[in-house]
């Protein structure tokens, strides 16, 4: 048997520019054939001149890729892909009211694919309106949600309240990284990492479906001063039932850093000025002991 | 131009100027008139046809909200709880408990020539057999050599055996779906809920969404359905109508003998808003006499029964957390606009109030921008909305099809797990509704319900759910009332209604033909009304021979 297709899915609300992302990668692929499925061809979703041919559901693009629209059957296109050769990464961009955490869970229906990560685009000149919009809220907090990584996109056209809307998302998004793009320039890399995922994670509450929520909790670990950053995400991320860790901080050096962890991995960066201090904690329920953790957070994270 | 006047014990008209009758009068296939005898002989010479002398005819039912699907299912073996009459006329019993499930599964099994040909069945309704839920193991008994599949009434969930799981390569572990409950073991319990999940197995158990989509002998064994429950003109409310599709549809119901007249829908789906009207615009010119194409169905939501649908505070009874958006509210405010320029009919399956609620935002903002008077948008289910909303849906044109059904079959669930007790007890407001001036249908979503206008009526006229408990009677309507929403009121939101609907000068001659008096039958006895059959335009179709 063959290793599974990784697959990325690219979420977002409507014009967010998911499909300007997708284009993006189509034309960084650097010899990555990637398989594009998307919600429909009814908007025109890839540049014509990325375009070699096309016929019926399918548009073979540049460099090997492919295109394919799978409207509101994706078991049926994931199984057909599943019939094609040639094909090194799946990218499912979902439609703008799909929940991503949901369409994660259907390819766990489909032999052959593994869910590599989760990127939602985020319109920065519209995302807090939509959060707080009459229909909309819910649908744009359990996309946000579901992200492991968040483009926060159009950032040029928001002037100075990016670090506003950034720091917002970033309490929003504790778990996942947050990223500032205009017109989605990232590196394809970045989108298409394989990002740690523990079995059954990526569920968010579903219609009728257990409380996946349940399985897990968050906390907030409040530093008394500064703490080395480096030394605690290096022992966050070997800590077994912690699944994300996030937050502001002030490093050794008395300087405001932003720590990220995932399971295996963890990174220090520079922090926005605004941002606020405290590291958001996602662990598996009853894997970790916020309590003991504080403990060792407010001592200075000795081994 | 010979003329034909139908004698009948009583006709009852639907038309407010001569709601009573005992003669009716036509000729190539529309009607003269309806009165008395001497006042229908000044047309010219006529023959007189005293077949429906001791019948009643109403004018020709109309189905504002079914599928042809229907006649798609009675392909396979029929499994549901309540009794239901199949298109040839047999009537299947309803069936008890899980066993006796299994033993008409095992019979139909036998039926089979290969070993491992798949087995289908449904109508499938576990809530009536207790708590247990149905599992692979149960359906195991029947086979483990052949796929076995079962769909339930609702048509959301579906149930295999293990074969079957095996076949889709679902028999193992590692899926983490919301659809797909697992057993102690790991695996599957073969219960899939949704169309993903059930898209995994359906081609291995016998749903081909081939099949399903054009097929030819559905839509005769469709008509049949309707001639028994004295349908003339029925929806089939979202269909993608690819081109091949159009020309069978197109063929089939320009025979001679196809007794009803489809309104089918282009379903919004993998389109954009301006595609949508292109499509509706292409599609209406090939409209024919018994097929009339040209307007659109869109979804705002799911379901109920399934947590999908989209409600207002306080949510679901049971915690469960809001449904989905099936469609932006951006993307239904455009292709409103679009259609209401265009003079596009939109029909939108709202059941949540908050989807009623974005679905009457976006026709408000639409009409600002295209201002269209008589527009008959049509809201389908609309199950939740309360008296606000109906005052809105009167202000605004919007029209109500709504799902009285729904109390009968799943009530007792809305009542004890949906949508709680107050809720359960207005949903579906008809009388509200009415009291409020918003035009009204009912409807039967078959193949969620059976169709069957009269049936639907009844349950308007009573709202009794399956274990007899009585939910709102001050929503209940009045027989009259009730026989108006199946007949003129459900034309009215398809804009048929100067054409069907009623018996008067110039419509078509279209009658249900009933060996019942409804009027005189009563509310409480309304559904057990006997169906003669039909008349379709002049042509007489008894349900005997259907």
């Amino acid at each position: 048997m063959t290793a599974a297709r990784p697959v990325t899915v690219i979420g977002g609300y409507l014009g967010a520019g998911k499909t300007t992302l997708v284009n993006r990668l189509l034309r960084e692929a650097d010899g990555r054939r990637l398989a594009v499925l998307v919600n429909d061809f009814g908007s025109l979703p890839i540049d014509r001149d990325l375009v070699v041919a096309a016929g019926g559901d399918t548009i073979d693009i540049a460099g090997g890729c492919v295109c394919c629209a799978y409207g509101s059957d994706l078991v049926e296109a994931l199984q057909a892909l599943g019939r094609r050769d040639g094909v090194d990464h799946v990218v499912l961009e979902t439609s703008g009211v799909a929940l991503p955490g949901l369409v994660a869970n259907t390819l766990t229906l489909v032999p052959g694919y593994a869910l590599a990560g989760i990127a939602v685009v985020a319109d920065a000149t519209l995302v807090r309106a939509q959060a707080a919009d009459r229909y909309l809220a819910d649908t744009i907090e359990r996309q946000l949600a579901a992200a492991d990584l968040v483009l926060l996109n159009k950032a040029d056209r928001v002037g100075e309240a990016l670090a506003d809307t950034a720091a917002w998302l970033g309490a929003r998004v504790p778990a996942a990284q947050v990223v500032t793009t205009q017109r989605c320039a990232v590196p394809a890399d970045l989108v298409l990492a394989t990002r740690p995922r523990p079995a059954g994670d990526g569920t968010l509450r579903t219609p009728g479906a257990v409380d996946a929520a349940g399985l897990y909790e968050s906390f907030t670990l409040a530093p008394s001063g500064p703490v080395d950053l480096a030394g605690m995400g290096h022992r966050l991320a070997a800590l077994p039932g912690v699944l994300r860790a996030k937050g502001f901080l002030r490093d050794r050096d008395g300087a405001r850093r932003l720590l990220q962890v995932v399971p295996g991995q963890w990174e220090v960066t520079d922090a926005p000025p605004s941002a606020g201090d405290g590291l958001v904690v996602v662990a598996r329920r009853g894997a970790a002991d916020p309590t003991a953790l504080q403990r060792w957070f407010q001592s200075g994270c000795p081994d | 131009m010979s003329i034909t006047i139908f004698r009948a014990r009583r006709i009852l008209t639907m038309n407010p100027a001569r709601p009573e009758a005992t003669h009716v009068a036509v000729r190539d296939g529309r009607i003269l008139g309806a009165g008395t005898l001497d006042e229908l002989a000044g047309w010219g010479p006529y023959r007189v046809d005293d077949r429906f002398s001791e019948m009643v005819l109403m004018p020709g039912l109309v189905e504002g909200h079914s599928h042809a699907s229907e006649g798609t299912f009675w392909r396979y073996l029929y499994l549901g709880r309540f009794d239901r009459t199949a298109p040839d006329g047999k009537v299947w019993s309803g069936l008890g408990s899980i066993d006796e499930i299994v033993d008409r599964l095992v019979e139909g099994e036998r039926a089979l020539a290969t070993r491992d040909e798949p087995l289908a069945g449904w109508g499938l309704d576990p809530i009536y057999y207790g708590s247990r839920r149905i599992d692979r193991a149960d359906f195991d008994r029947v086979s483990t050599t052949r796929p076995v599949g079962v769909m339930h009434a609702s048509g959301h969930i579906l149930n295999v055996n293990s074969r079957a799981l095996e076949l889709a390569g679902m028999l193992r572990p590692g899926i983490n779906h919301p659809g797909v409950p697992l057993g102690k073991d790991g695996l599957p319990t073969g219960e899939l809920k949704g169309p993903e999940a059930m898209t995994m197995v359906g081609g291995h158990v016998g749903f081909n969404r081939e099949v399903l989509a054009n097929d030819e002998p559905g839509l005769r064994r469709f008509a049949r359905l309707c001639v028994r429950a004295g349908v003339t003109t029925a929806t089939d409310l979202a269909n993608l109508l690819p081109a091949d599709a159009v020309a069978m549809m197109r063929r089939v119901t320009g025979e001679a003998g196809y007794p009803v007249r489809i309104v089918s829908l282009r379903r919004f789906q993998g389109l954009t808003a301006q595609g949508a009207i292109d499509a509706a615009l292409a599609l209406r010119p090939q409209s024919t006499d018994r097929l009339r194409l040209g307007a659109i169905k869109m979804f705002a939501d799911g379901s109920i029964q399934g947590f999908s649908a989209r409600l207002r505070w306080p949510g679901y009874f049971n915690g469960a957390p809001n449904g989905l958006w099936y469609t932006p509210p951006e993307t239904v405010r455009e292709v409103y606009t679009l259609a209401l320029r265009n003079e596009v009919l939109v029909h939108t399956h709202t059941n949540g109030d908050e989807a009623t609620e974005m679905a009457l935002d976006c026709l408000e903002q639409a009409l600002r921008a295209a201002p269209t008077p008589d527009h008959r948008f049509t809201l389908q289910h609309c199950q939740l909305a309360d008296a606000a909303q109906f005052r809105r849906m009167r202000r605004l044109g919007m029209c109500a099809n709504l799902f009285p059904n729904h109390h009968f079959y799943w009530g007792d669930q809305h009542y004890e797990m949906t949508v709680g007790p107050e809720r359960a007890m207005r949903m579906n407001a008809c009388a509200t509704a009415l009291a409020e001036g918003v035009p009204l249908a009912i409807h039967s979503d078959a193949p969620v319900t059976p169709l069957g206008p009269l049936f639907t009526a009844w349950c308007a006229a009573n709202r009794v759910t399956a274990s007899g408990r009585v939910l709102g009677t001050t929503e209940r309507i009045g027989v009259p009332d009730a026989l108006r929403t199946i007949t003129l009121g459900a034309a009215w939101t398809l804009k048929l209604d100067g054409e069907v609907g009623s018996i008067e000068c110039g419509k078509r001659a279209d009658f249900a033909v009933l060996q019942d008096d409804p009027l005189e039958i009563g509310a409480a006895n309304l559904k057990d009304v006997r169906v003669w059959g039909t008349v379709q335009d002049g042509r007489v179709f008894p349900a005997a021979e259907a």
